[in-house]
């Protein structure tokens, strides 16, 4: 008696116990345990990641796990973000929605990154789900302010909707007015990506008004300078805010009433929007820049010495996004000021010139990597790079957990040596033993590959271009980095063999994108043919593969497991490599 | 997909494939770049060179560009980017609602380009950019009667279909309304009265 009470704990009390564990990874191990325990675990899972769209179907989903109230999916592969990704490619919503309309009547959560989503999509949210609470469409395309009236107006008890980066159809700024007078519960609100016309700020002022909760805004660039004084006095418990436009002709009462409004946000912590920026108005915000952990400049076209006076009054940033105008002085300032920095992204303002417009090369990083010991998270453009630099760099910041590094030209060598920087990449993925994230850029050849093979154990996620020389390079990531999950590769000469060598190993990852590079049609087809549980897709714009030699290679491909075998929506221009698919088009 | 830049580099030559004649260049397979000048045009990234020039696994076959992109010329005001590179997310979309992207057809060309209509800013910055992209054509300039140079004695007019699908001469509406919502495909339509000149 004693003895099975103490194997077997009713229900009730394993649920509760599961109720603690939050993460997907713990929640798949528990389900693993034993039958009673997948039963039990699949009933009270109430959240769904599901990083690839099409690695399972909807009906799989709730045939699983039937009383989800929160669902995350992902559409497209990345390099979409770089219109690599043909228009018309897929990662349609409209099918998860209207499935788990009828499945999950208490689905209150849905975060899509990358997908299309249609206004009918929208308009079927509002309607099917009496508790939604959360919408989050991040990169996402389709809609227009249609869709999100209906949401304005049907969803209640409304806390988030966030629409980061999205692409919207502006047919009118009147959707806001559609949040019913009763509607008080936002909590977080960026409409940053909406055009001019999208947004009715009176609306917008009266549900500021009214949602004492909101902690999260950001607006509009049609928003101007002015208005921003407004919302704050309106809003002064807010932690995030993101500004519109910056930009207004010097006024002394409009400079201090904007002074007054953002000091008197005491919880105020993370900034960004900034479009247009004058410096001028930049030191309305000293009052609140000591307590600032996050500033997105990344829209704010200002130099150098604006940016070191602005950066120079926040000691406890610990984030910062900034335009290359930032230059290395601005980030030497940064190093010396900033000791808790842990993220920082340089973007470039001219990517596309031929010579460099500002004085913004690998030092600029190495002072950071100098100063700022708690650096984790570094996205770095630049125009010149040494392996000198990359070693110092790897050897000052030993925590990187992700390194993205893009040399604009491609194939630029080490500036001082002219060698490859194979060396410099290599002491990155040596002494950063919890890197997850890298990309890659330079001259480069399979030599680094190699390091990264042998060093990269904890690499999730890996990003190439222009780089290698043959197969070996691919052969060695796909064979050394256990950790990998996402690979994306463009312009490599990897082709055949070393795909076809560790087939088993894409099995174990969640997607492979390779374009420009000299896979071939028929390694193609024998890899669909071999490994069932892959979606090998080839994407060609230009004609079909099979219309040229087996030899050929493919323009696009993109690989990744499933459990829902081939694509039921696919484009003129993909093609499925799985056997059970009659080439129809 | 229309033929972008680079893309089809690094092709080996399984199949029996004769790589030159597919390599892409930045005007029109087989003609050469030439300019009046008689020196290297270059209104492309330099980096191709150095792209180009790559042993490709075993047949260790270098592959090298026509003589005339070998040169760094400084691009003009803009130049033609290998897509997706660099890896800007929303660079196009920083302070703009969209990308306009728009097929350009050559009468006689086999191939399509695809431009993006906002990286320029005016109608003389994207004549020169098609001029380089098919320099094997002159395109009349429209904006000043000058002819621009001449190949094969054709001179070809720069035209638009706008969004009611009819053919318009560039240059008959102001720069900014034609980008914003006129122009759907830009195409450069052989002018039969001006058939042979010089």
């Amino acid at each position: 008696m004693q003895k099975e009470m103490a194997y077997s704990f009713p229900d009730e009390v394993l649920k509760h116990v599961f109720s603690f564990i939050q993460s997907d990874k713990d929640r798949n191990a528990v389900s693993l345990v034993c039958k009673s325990w997948y039963e039990i675990e699949r009933w009270c899972r109430r959240k769904v990641f599901i990083g690839n769209c099409y690695a399972v179907s909807p009906r799989m989903v709730i045939r699983r796990f039937p009383e989800v109230r929160s669902i995350e999916l992902k559409g497209k592969p990345h390099f979409a973000d770089f219109n690599l990704v043909p228009d018309g490619w897929g990662g349609y919503v409209l099918q998860w929605i209207a499935e788990m309309a009828g499945a999950y009547p208490w689905l209150g959560e849905i975060r899509l990154k990358r997908m299309v989503v249609t206004d009918e999509s929208l308009e079927l949210i509002a309607k099917s789900f009496k508790n939604f609470k959360v919408l989050v469409l991040f990169s996402c395309e389709g809609f227009s302010t249609d869709g999100l009236a209906a949401i304005a107006a049907s969803c209640k008890n409304l806390r988030e909707l966030d629409l980061r980066e999205s692409e919207v159809d502006d047919l009118s700024g009147h959707w806001l007015a559609q949040f019913p007078e009763t509607c008080t519960s936002l909590v977080s609100l960026n409409i940053s990506c909406l055009g001019s016309d999208e947004v009715s700020f009176s609306a917008l002022e009266r549900l500021v008004d009214r949602c004492p909760n909101l902690r999260s805004l950001q607006l509009n660039r049609a928003v101007t300078l002015d208005k921003i004084a407004n919302i704050l006095r309106r809003a002064p418990q807010l932690v995030d805010f993101g500004t519109g436009n910056y930009a207004a002709e010097l006024q002394p009462d409009v400079f201090s009433n904007l002074a007054g409004a953002f000091s008197s946000c005491k919880e105020l912590k993370s900034l960004s929007g900034f479009w247009d920026v004058v410096p001028a108005y930049l030191p309305a915000l000293y009052s609140i820049c000591p307590r600032l952990t996050s500033l997105n400049l990344s829209y704010a076209t200002i130099q150098s010495p604006d940016l070191i006076k602005l950066v120079s009054h926040c000691p406890r940033l610990q984030r910062l996004l900034v335009l290359d105008y930032v230059e290395d002085s601005g980030l030497e300032e940064l190093a010396s000021s900033c000791k808790d920095l842990q993220e920082l992204r340089v973007f470039p303002s001219d990517p596309f010139g031929v010579e460099p417009n500002v004085s913004l090369t690998e030092q600029g990083l190495v002072a950071v990597s100098l100063g700022c010991p708690k650096l984790q998270s570094v996205l770095y453009f630049c125009r010149r790079m040494s392996n000198a630099a990359l070693v110092t760099i790897a050897q000052n910041c030993p925590n990187l957990t992700r390194f993205r590094l893009c040399i604009i030209e491609p194939k630029t060598p080490d500036y001082l040596t002219l060698d490859p920087l194979d060396a410099g990449f290599g002491a990155i993925v040596e002494h950063c033993k919890d890197l997850r994230r890298l990309s890659l850029s330079g001259l480069l050849t399979d030599h680094v590959f190699e390091y990264i093979g042998t060093y990269g154990k904890k690499l999730e996620m890996l990003s190439v271009a222009f780089a290698g020389d043959s197969d070996l390079g691919l052969h060695h990531v796909l064979s050394g980095c256990e950790s990998l999950r996402k690979l994306e590769i463009r312009d490599c000469p990897f082709g055949d063999k070393a795909l076809l060598a560790n087939a088993a190993k894409l099995e174990t990852m969640r997607s492979l994108w390779m374009s420009s590079c000299a896979m071939s049609f028929g390694a193609c087809k024998l890899l669909g043919q071999k490994m069932p549980k892959l979606n090998v897709e080839v994407i060609d714009e230009t004609e079909p593969p099979d219309s040229r030699p087996e030899s050929y290679p493919v323009d696009k491909l993109y690989i990744y497991r499933s459990v829902a075998g081939p694509r039921f929506d696919m484009p003129p221009f993909l093609w499925s490599m799985d056997e059970a698919v009659k080439i129809l088009h | 997909m229309s033929s972008e830049n680079g893309k089809r580099l690094l092709e080996t030559d399984a199949g029996g494939l004769n790589f030159e004649a597919t390599e892409l260049t930045l005007g029109l397979p087989g003609e050469p770049r030439v300019t009046s000048d008689g020196g290297a045009k270059l209104g492309s990234k330099r980096g191709f060179s150095e792209t180009v020039d790559l042993k490709l696994g075993d047949n260790n076959q270098e592959v090298k560009l026509g003589h005339s992109l070998q040169e760094a010329a400084k691009s003009p005001v803009s130049k033609t980017q290998v897509v997706g590179w660099p890896p800007v997310r929303g660079f196009a979309r920083r302070g703009k609602k969209s990308c306009k992207y728009v097929k350009v057809a050559v009468d006689g060309a086999p191939y399509l380009r695809k431009v993006d209509l906002e990286i320029y800013n005016s109608y003389q910055q994207l004549l020169t950019s098609l001029e380089d992209m098919f320099s094997c054509f002159t395109i009349r300039n429209y904006l000043n009667e000058k002819k621009i140079d001449q190949v094969n004695g054709i001179e070809y007019m720069p035209t638009y279909e706008d969004k009611d699908g009819d053919w318009m001469l560039v240059g008959d509406v102001p720069w900014q309304l034609m980008k914003s919502s006129e122009a759907v495909g830009l195409g450069l339509k052989t002018a039969p009265k001006y058939s042979s000149t010089n």
